[in-house]
């Protein structure tokens, strides 16, 4: 089978998001960015399939600027087997909303045939967690939300789910299109010879007009802003001041 | 307007604290109906008929919606969502299964975790994990909205409500339920404690978080924990507070051996009071501790229990 494992252009996760000044955003310009963190988890979960024999090929789709090639790339140095590159935008703060990046992959998907998708739970900037569900309805394919494990049994996934209670197990017919959670496995990093082995391998580009997806966008933005600050309070002398602290905050 | 909330019913038991909260932001716009769809249904719609601004429960009684898999409970709810203006579900990991699920069907964009509702179309919302607050207006003729249901407190149970059975055709050849695993706990729910006390990878182990269980059950709190605690084993993954697991406003907050990283900040940074106690004197969870203990948590917490 084929896997699809659509990875984002994010702000590295150990960067602080700063607010623009004029309140449009956050600021994009010269900082890290990087693979958002729950799409390696998804790309590395893909490439064990792949390695246990169940699964003949990878590719890996970005959507955003062109930029993202650099995402692609490190994609493929981990291990996929191809890249698709679509480019929806020239402004690295337009984000493009789950429900457009849904539309697109829906139509990759009807084209290249995976037998399963494997997405991110979320995006760890608009954090939205809603792309692999839309997916999952546009395709009227079967879903698995927030999977700490999956095991691939002919064409049943069974996929443990963490829940807010715990975990839940599911049987997923497919194709299926699966969200991954932090616990499902640790990502590679991507060797040197790797990453001058990607170098080669095919990065295909297009435009979401080609696969006949137009750019909407149903969630305007009117302000961004800077949430209440905390100020830094008291360090305590001793265990007994904290106990009274503890105690004049514990409430009747 | 017309307003739909979607009840939170875990096989049969309501999420009541959720489903109560998200009737309180959803009733900032008006009057509500609530959907109240499981496998048993009597307690549950009982319940949320005695919640304020509640005007109609929907009951939908179906041994397929017992573990609300996504693919029947979408699909009867595209039936049910006609007439609906606004359909509001909690931001717990039942609506953010569904809702989205919903949005594809229907093309309309899901308004993910809103932290308050402005009016009939305007939102605000956390973005990257708390760091910016967006005001998001929405030009869908269909709000869907999952609710951080932190920011909101309950309703009061002074509503009396109709309480009406409907009938939906649905079905699910997509996905089986195999099994549950959920943990069992006599102590209070961690997104609606008063109180939480939760440890961080400095516990160092499974057996040592029962210090941290110890001092929570002398206070009477729920336990949370860091994700480096989580993926160490040292707790179940249902305690992870976080930008990707629960957020938490309790009154008192307190972090034992957890550095404060912004992913964790991102869950429970709108606690009343926060108390952190970290060996080291640099760690950044003193920046948004109200009260902080430079000192060895194996030393401190048995004494705290000791003295409280
Ligand atoms: C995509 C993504 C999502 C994430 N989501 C979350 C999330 O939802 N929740 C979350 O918590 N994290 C999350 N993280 C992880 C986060 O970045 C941090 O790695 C994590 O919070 C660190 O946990 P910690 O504070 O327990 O561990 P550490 O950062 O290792 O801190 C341990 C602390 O314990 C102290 N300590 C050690 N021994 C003692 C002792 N004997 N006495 C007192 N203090 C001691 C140390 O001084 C240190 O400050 C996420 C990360 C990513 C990339």
């Amino acid at each position: 089978m084929k896997i699809l494992v659509p990875v984002k252009r994010v702000l590295d996760y150990n960067v602080k998001a700063r607010v623009k000044a004029d309140g449009s955003g956050i600021d994009l310009a010269n900082v890290k960015m990087s693979m958002n963190p729950f799409d390696e988890i998804a790309l590395e979960e893909a490439i064990r399939i792949k390695e246990k024999g169940n699964a003949e090929e990878i590719i890996a789709v970005s959507i955003g600027v062109q930029q993202n090639q650099e995402t692609l790339r490190t994609a493929l140095a981990m291990g996929a087997d191809r890249a698709i590159l679509v480019v929806a935008t020239d402004d690295v703060h337009n984000d493009i909303e789950p429900l457009t990046v849904a539309n697109i992959l829906a139509s990759i998907a009807l084209k290249e045939g995976p037998s399963l998708i494997l997405c991110g739970k979320q995006a760890i900037d608009n954090d939205f967690n809603a792309t692999a569900q839309m997916l999952s309805a546009k395709l009227k394919w079967s879903q698995a939300t927030f999977a700490s494990e999956i095991d691939v049994k002919e064409d049943i996934l069974r996929v443990t789910r963490e829940v807010d209670g715990g975990l839940q197990t599911i049987d997923a017919k497919m194709p299926a299109v699966v969200s991954v959670d932090l616990r499902l496995n640790e990502p590679r990093y991507a060797s040197l010879p790797n990453i001058m082995k990607a170098k080669r391998k095919p990065l295909e580009e297009v435009n979401p007009a080609d696969l006949g997806v137009e750019i909407t966008q149903r969630l305007k933005v009117i302000k961004t802003k800077e949430p209440d600050s905390r100020e830094a309070g008291l360090i305590l002398e001793n265990i007994d001041q904290l106990v009274e602290k503890i105690q004049e905050n514990v409430g009747g | 307007m017309k307003i739909l909330v979607l009840a939170e019913i875990n096989n049969g038991e309501l999420a009541e604290d959720q489903t109560s909260k998200t009737v309180s932001a959803a009733a900032t716009l008006g009057k509500v109906d609530v959907l109240c769809a499981s496998n048993q249904c009597s307690d549950a719609s009982t319940n949320i008929a005695k919640m304020e601004n509640v005007e109609n429960v929907l009951v939908l009684e179906n041994e397929l919606f017992a573990q609300s898999l996504a693919e029947s409970y979408s699909e009867t709810l595209i039936d049910t969502l006609k007439s609906y203006s606004h359909v509001f579900a909690p931001s717990s990991s039942f609506g953010k299964n569904i809702l989205p699920r919903i949005g594809g069907m229907l093309d309309v964009m899901v308004i993910s975790d809103v932290s308050k509702v402005i009016s009939e179309d305007t939102f605000e919302r956390p973005v990257y994990a708390g760091n910016a607050i967006q005001t998001v207006q929405s030009i869908d003729k269909l709000k869907l909205i999952s609710v951080r249901t932190s920011n909101y407190s309950a309703v009061p149970s002074t509503g009396s409500a109709n309480i009406k059975k409907i009938d939906c055709k649905g079905n699910n050849s997509l996905t089986t339920f195999v099994e549950n695993k959920m943990q069992t706990s006599d102590r209070p729910e961690l997104t609606s404690a008063k109180v939480v006390v939760s440890g961080g990878r400095g516990v160092g182990s499974k057996e040592n978080f029962e210090i941290i269980e110890g001092l929570a059950d002398k206070l009477g709190a729920a336990v949370g924990a860091s994700r480096a605690a989580v993926d160490s084993g040292f707790a179940p993954n249902d305690w992870q507070v976080g930008q990707t697991g629960k957020v938490v406003a309790p009154d008192l907050y307190v972090a034992v051996g957890i550095s404060g990283a912004i992913q964790h900040l991102a869950g429970m940074k709108d606690s009343k009071v926060i108390v952190a106690i970290n060996k080291d004197e640099e760690a950044p969870i003193f920046q948004v501790a109200d009260f902080g203990l430079v000192d060895d948590l194996f030393k401190a917490v048995p004494e705290i229990e000791k003295k409280i």
